[in-house]
């Protein structure tokens, strides 16, 4: 990416120009620039400027992360703003059909809602709910592999036989059971409110394993190694150990399993969604879009339910690619 | 042998028990059983001679050992919403499931490995990328929406097939099968490839990856240099050292299939399992919730055992050192 290697050397001979006293305040600034010069210089930069296809899902991922992220200033309308609804806009088709309408793209669902917004905001919900489960996933899947690896024993053996028995059933089995306990026990006004971070939970804790696995096997790895051993020796404390000389060595595989979690979080969030037990109606996720829509297939009207499942289509595709990719880009044999 | 044998049984008894503790703890923690059983008006006193009737009030390990005694008689209590008994909700609704189910594994199958033998042999050919390319989006796209988009295709555009239900079924004994008339294999045709797809795809990676590594050994090369003719090597030598890993991951797939089955009555209304304990989510029956739970679970443990016990039969190197390692 010659633009961005561009802005870094730039940012090196403003420095080189302006003496010593501007380089304590541009000081951030060359850190960030120097930063974006040796990302623009990496491996892993290359090899992604050099798979076409790695470029376009990025492309694609990013527009639908960053119009999800910014989607009150993106989207053409507010869905969720009553005043804006009319309902005499109920149900047209795509603008581009006979009875379309400019004001909305991609058509209207039954109560007035254009279809390109509701998309827009339900990638939103969509989005937060799977990056939201995978961090969760992550840090709880992290914590337990680097402690399972590091101390051994009992402690290892409890937390490896409770990975296998949870490996032997399928995620969205375990999600469901989940949900369907947390309503048993949430009264019900409770639930819908906490509904969001029930289904985080649901989602974050059925994808724990593979992190754990992944890394409780580099940790057994690294901590044989002689700079775990040194910092034993001068007698650091086993947590910082842990944290801050075997965790950044054990991180690489966890950043593709990450990736590649995202695709699948994204799509159990859609998939519950879909079965009803996700996400409340009042705030639509792209999986509650396409069940809602599901029920006016029958009467043709086709674009409630095929542009929202073709936009989760695409956007777990591309994140698909981009963990492809980065497994590819991060394993050493391949190079 | 023998050891591993027993080991690997009482792995399972383990999981299973844990599995029971599990659906114990829903049954006993998740609402107030006695509230999900009788009606506003019963009085305090009534509630009180109910709870030791049921036995509410033993210790919670006597509980526990008498749910799991129950469980493992096929007693799952009764519904909470359809007050009946959960046993003969299941045994009406199994065949429908199963049926999808095995449909499903064998198109799957069929399918399925033929593309990937065909992907392994013409790695580099058209139709080959096609097929790979294709498995990516069938791996990408979640079940439910693949069955959207078969009902707009098939059902809603061009009629042919049915969206909903699974047509007639004739009874055989307790058995309700759909396979004998014409409507009922009709209505099979969309929700089997959609619970199909994702297997399909796996299988065809699995045996093309498979496949190629089979096909850089040795004793390829050396029935090449015999001049065996194409068919005899790919078929008879390659191939088959590639069924040992398919077959595993098949059965261990099969699992998982009767569990994505739950997506997929519910996108076609099917009348399954899967269908009922979504139902019961909803619900919140929580006897249905556990009995689908154990059932489940019993499904998985059983499997995996029969596959762990095949691997042993067919891999001689786990029996030098006593199967090695964790399970």
């Amino acid at each position: 990416m010659p633009l961005i290697r561009g802005c870094g050397w730039m940012a090196v001979a403003v420095m080189a120009e302006y003496g010593q006293d501007q380089v304590v305040l541009l000081g951030t600034w060359a850190r960030l620039a120097d930063l974006l010069r040796r990302a623009g210089d990496s491996d892993i930069w290359y090899s992604f400027t050099r798979s076409p296809f790695t470029m376009v899902a990025g492309a694609v991922t990013m527009v639908i992360m960053l119009s999800a992220l910014f989607a009150p200033l993106v989207a053409p309308h507010n869905p969720f703003d009553l005043a804006s609804i009319d309902l005499m806009d109920a149900s047209l088709p795509p603008a581009w059909m006979e009875e379309g309408d400019v004001r909305f793209l991609l058509g209207t669902d039954d109560q007035g809602r254009g279809i390109l917004s509701t998309i827009i905001y339900g990638a939103r919900i969509s989005l937060g709910v799977g990056f939201a489960s995978v961090i969760f996933a992550l840090f709880l899947g992290v914590g337990l592999g680097l402690l399972s690896g590091y101390a051994g024993g009992t402690v290892d053996a409890v937390i490896m036989r409770v990975a296998d028995i949870q490996l032997s059933f399928p995620a969205i089995l375990l999600a469901l059971l989940v949900d369907g306990v947390a309503r048993g026990v949430l009264p019900r006004d409770t639930h819908d409110e906490l509904a969001i971070y029930v289904l985080i939970f649901s989602i974050g804790i059925s994808g724990w394993v593979q992190y754990a696995r992944t890394v409780r096997g580099s940790t057994l790895v690294e901590k044989n190694k002689e700079y775990v051993q040194a910092a034993r020796v001068i007698g650091r404390p086993a947590i910082l150990i842990m944290l801050r000389h075997v965790l950044p060595n054990v991180m690489g595989p966890v950043l593709v399993i990450a990736t590649i979690h995202l695709a699948l979080a994204i799509i159990t969030e859609a998939t519950l969604s879909f079965l009803g037990v996700g996400v409340p109606v009042t705030e639509p996720s792209l999986g509650t879009l396409i069940n809602t829509g599901q029920d006016f297939l029958f009467s043709g009207e086709w674009w409630i339910t095929v542009f929202p499942g073709a936009v989760l289509a695409i956007l777990v595709l591309a994140v698909n690619l981009l963990g492809d990719w980065l497994r590819d880009a991060l394993n050493p044999k391949l190079r | 042998m023998f050891a591993f044998i027993i080991r690997r049984l009482l792995q399972s008894v383990l999981v299973m028990l844990t599995v029971a503790l599990i659906a114990f703890g829903l049954f006993r923690f998740v609402g107030d059983p006695i509230n999900n059983l009788v009606g506003q008006e019963t009085t305090l006193q009534d509630r009180e001679k109910l709870r030791e009737t049921l036995g509410l009030n033993d210790p919670f390990v006597v509980q526990y050992w008498n749910y799991v005694v129950n469980t493992s008689k096929g007693n799952f209590g009764f519904s909470y919403m359809h007050r009946r008994p959960v046993k003969d909700m299941l045994l009406e609704r199994m065949p429908a499931t199963l049926e999808l189910s095995l449909i499903s594994v064998i198109l799957a199958l069929f399918i399925g490995v033929p593309m990937g033998v065909y992907t392994g042999l013409h790695r580099n050919g058209i139709l080959a990328k096609a097929f790979m390319s294709l498995s990516l989006i069938g791996i990408s796209l979640p079940t439910f929406l693949i069955g959207i988009v078969l009902i707009l295709l098939f059902g809603v555009i061009l009629r042919w097939l049915p969206t909903f239900g699974r047509g007639e079924v004739v009874a055989l004994g307790a058995w309700s099968t759909g396979l004998l008339t014409v409507s009922g294999l009709k209505a099979l045709i969309m929700p089997s490839i959609t619970l199909a797809l994702f297997q399909m795809t796996l299988i065809m990676r699995l045996v093309r990856s498979e496949m190629l590594e089979v096909l850089r050994t040795d004793y390829i090369k050396f029935a090449r240099a015999r001049g065996l003719s194409n068919r005899a090597v790919n078929f008879g030598h390659a191939l088959k050292n590639t069924l040992v890993p398919v077959i595993t991951i098949t059965g261990l797939q099969l699992g998982s299939v009767i569990a994505f089955a739950i997506i997929t009555e519910s996108v076609f209304q099917w009348p399954g399992m899967g269908k009922m304990f979504i139902e019961a989510v909803g619900d919140v029956d929580i006897p249905v919730m556990a009995a689908y739970l154990c059932l489940i679970a019993l499904f998985f443990v059983v499997i995996n055992l029969i596959v762990d016990l095949l691997y042993y039969a067919v891999d001689p190197r786990l029996r030098v050192d006593g199967g090695g390692g964790h399970g």
